[in-house]
């Protein structure tokens, strides 16, 4: 049981490529963090740095409190699960699970006591003379996941360990995680790109983009609250609108102006957050699932918009339409009930409370 | 109309016949056949037939006008009889074992050495000591054994001048049986290790990385992770090449041909070695091709020992 800490880690490859260019992170005891963010942005880089498969440019890393830097990764008491499972191809799934505890000198009976626990709890029992060859993705998948958890480390490391899976043994493979993470409850840190993932899993999702963390923070708090452009865009699907757009100032009150010539009032109680930037222009940022039809509603601050679809996709429980403001792709949630057709105006209404207003000098959102 | 009715029907009976013949030659098992023969016929030719006509050859008598007569063995078996009672013949028997085990051993054990030391080099770097390396084996191997008994020789050994050097006295290389028999190891495996390193080269270049990775971090030390990962890994590959090798070194002949010629006193003999001593040298061909007959059942045995095992873990893996 441990906490992690990264303290100004920098890692940079040869030929002076910044892979992570100082990142601070406090990780408490028992805490799932998910590292999450586009495809080269350093997740998997850090987490090799806090394995110790990666040697650490400048900085620190403490696992329960001592420094790690130059401690290799067998003494670091860590357990990592690969994307493609890094299965030993020659031993049976038992002796995968039981090769950590046999190298550090377990009693045989206890590797035995712990190996099947671990297969009782991963649903993998009758496969455990098997050779790794013989198993389907989700098995090798869960037989990795137990050689984590026969060794009961301190933390562990996850590297989209989801990744080579279809879509709907993912969704499963994702509660089998989560739950096992509620069972034996060890600090892990779990890297991927698909922020349903991070959002599900994660106690708290750390967005990072290009090498530096954007945000930490729980799933809500992203979603509802995101620090900058970047993870107002990256958390949430279908993706948030950006529309960029001018903030007016009469009589006290302040409103966006669109570039198709919409106004839309800024609710009374934003106006002194936004006031600085009236005149200026900003980029108009809401979600399409707060851009929606018409209809009565019990939500404050509901502004009225018209717009022409170009695109309906017809979900089932719900319908999408996309739209274009000046250039700038737009869409919106609509109720399937709703009928709407390609070229014909649609009345929407924006959900101000919902929205963001995001500096584009800057792209932090105000 | 008639006329045109006629036509019509032979070129259609026409068109019949050759879509049959057609049909035969698409059929897949023809085809096959058809592909494959070309290789039948080099198998047959330079293997089956030469194989077939060695063991009637061994069957004759010295003149080959008849069958070898035998005290205890049947007719026909009597140039194994006396091979049998022939203390030289034993002592090229446990001569050749010893060359090839020692040799395959020293082989495998230099060749994965330098290919571990070779991988873990920067690739830039790689492709140069690859190629220096691999310089032994491309050379033909009776050149390089002159240069080598050249070093050997007793009055002008370089080897042995280089030894002064550091005040040890000089070896008699050639001159004593044990030193013929180390020289002839030396040189072989002077000559085989690069294959070896080639082909451990490029096993250790298939073991996923991530292999490694998890048994470092599994708690594994680097000899552990050879131990346990890089040694199952390659063994398919450690014990095809070492059969290969086996095969090829149990039948080499250039090297004790050029170095010792057999001596001292026949001392460093080995199974080809012996053979073309006997068979041509002695022009004893009947005997000299049961000597050489004698090669394969060891080899068989060796082999499939070897392919059981290499095929139970293909089973198993991959
Ligand atoms: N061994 C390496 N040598 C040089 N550059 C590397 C190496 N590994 C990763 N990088 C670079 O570092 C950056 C971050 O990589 P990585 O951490 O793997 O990203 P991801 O977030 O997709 O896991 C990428 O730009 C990648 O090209
Ligand atoms: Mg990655």
């Amino acid at each position: 049981m441990a906490e992690v800490s990264l303290r100004r880690i920098v890692k940079a490859y040869e030929g002076d490529v910044q892979a992570v260019k100082g990142i601070n992170l406090e990780i408490a005891d028992h805490e799932f963090v998910v590292l999450v963010g586009p495809s080269g942005c350093g997740k998997s880089t850090t987490l090799r740095m806090i394995a110790g498969l990666e040697e650490i440019t400048a900085g620190d890393i403490a696992i329960g409190g001592t420094v790690v830097n130059d401690i290799p990764p067998r003494d670091r008491d860590i357990a990592m699960v690969f994307q493609n499972y890094a299965l030993y191809p020659h031993m049976s799934v038992y002796d995968n699970m039981a090769f950590g505890l046999t190298l550090r000198k377990f009693p045989k009976a206890e590797i035995d006591k712990r190996v099947k626990e671990a297969a009782r709890i991963l649903d993998i029992t009758p496969l455990l003379e098997r050779k790794p060859k013989a198993l389907s993705g989700g098995q090798r998948q869960r037989v990795a996941m137990g050689r984590a958890i026969v060794r009961d480390p301190k933390v562990f490391l996850f590297d989209e360990p989801l990744s080579n899976l279809d879509a709907k043994l993912r969704v499963q493979m994702r509660t089998e995680i989560k739950k096992v993470h509620q069972t034996v409850n060890t600090t892990t840190i779990y890297v991927t790109h698909d922020q349903v993932e991070a959002m599900t899993l994660a106690d708290r999702v750390v967005v990072m983009n290009h090498g530096i963390i954007e945000q930490v923070g729980p799933p809500q708090e992203l979603y509802h609250n995101p620090a900058t452009k970047f993870v107002a865009g990256f958390i949430g699907s279908p993706a948030m609108n950006f529309i960029p757009a001018r903030l007016e100032e009469t009589s006290g009150a302040l409103r966006l102006m669109l570039p198709d010539g919409a106004t839309l009032n800024v609710p009374e109680a934003r106006v002194a957050r936004y006031r600085s930037h009236a005149g200026k222009p900003v980029l108009f940022g809401i979600r399409p699932e707060h851009l929606t039809d018409d209809k009565p509603t019990d939500k404050t601050n509901p502004a009225p918009l018209t717009l022409t679809p170009e695109v309906i996709e017809p979900m089932g429980m719900e319908t999408l339409a996309h739209f274009r403001i000046d250039g700038a792709e737009v869409s919106a949630r609509l109720d399937p009930a709703t009928p709407a057709a390609v070229g014909q105006p649609l009345r929407l209404i924006a959900h101000m409370d919902q929205m963001h207003i995001i500096d584009p000098t800057n792209d932090k959102v105000l | 109309m008639a006329a045109d009715g006629s036509l019509a029907v032979s070129a259609a009976s026409g068109t019949g016949r050759a879509s049959s013949l057609e049909r035969f030659a698409r059929r897949r098992s023809t085809i096959a056949f058809l592909m494959t023969l070309p290789l039948l016929v080099v198998v047959i030719g330079l293997v089956g037939y030469p194989a077939a006509y060695g063991i009637y050859l061994s069957t004759l008598n010295r003149r080959m006008t008849g069958f070898m007569e035998g005290d205890w063995l049947p007719t026909g078996l009597g140039n194994f009889e006396i091979l049998f009672d022939s203390d030289t013949f034993w002592m090229v028997v446990w001569q050749s074992c010893i060359f090839a085990i020692s040799a395959v051993l020293l082989k495998a054990l230099i060749g994965f050495w330098l290919a571990h030391m070779l991988h873990h080099i920067p690739t830039k770097g790689q492709r140069k000591w690859r190629g220096m390396l691999l310089v032994p084996w491309v050379i033909p191997p009776a050149l390089s054994t002159l240069g080598w008994w050249w070093m050997f020789d007793p009055s002008y050994s370089s080897i042995n001048w280089i030894l002064n050097i550091f005040a040890v006295p000089a070896v008699p290389w050639l001159g004593e049986p044990w030193w013929a028999r180390a020289s002839v190891i030396i040189v072989n495996v002077w000559y085989g290790a690069p294959f070896f390193m080639i082909m451990y080269l490029a096993a250790l270049k298939s073991v996923p990385e991530q292999l490694y990775e998890a048994a470092a971090i599994d708690g594994a030390t680097s000899w552990q992770r050879l131990r346990y990962v890089t040694l199952p890994m390659m063994a398919n590959i450690i014990s095809i090449t070492v059969l290969f090798s086996l095969i090829v070194t149990f039948a080499n002949y250039d090297i004790v041909r050029v170095l010792t010629n057999g001596g001292p006193r026949d001392l460093t003999h080995v199974f080809a070695s012996y053979a073309f001593q006997v068979g041509i040298l002695s022009s004893n061909i009947p005997r000299g091709a049961a000597v050489s007959l004698f090669m394969f059942p060891i080899l068989a045995v060796c082999a499939f020992f070897v392919l059981r095992g290499v095929t139970r873990r293909n089973k198993e893996q991959m």
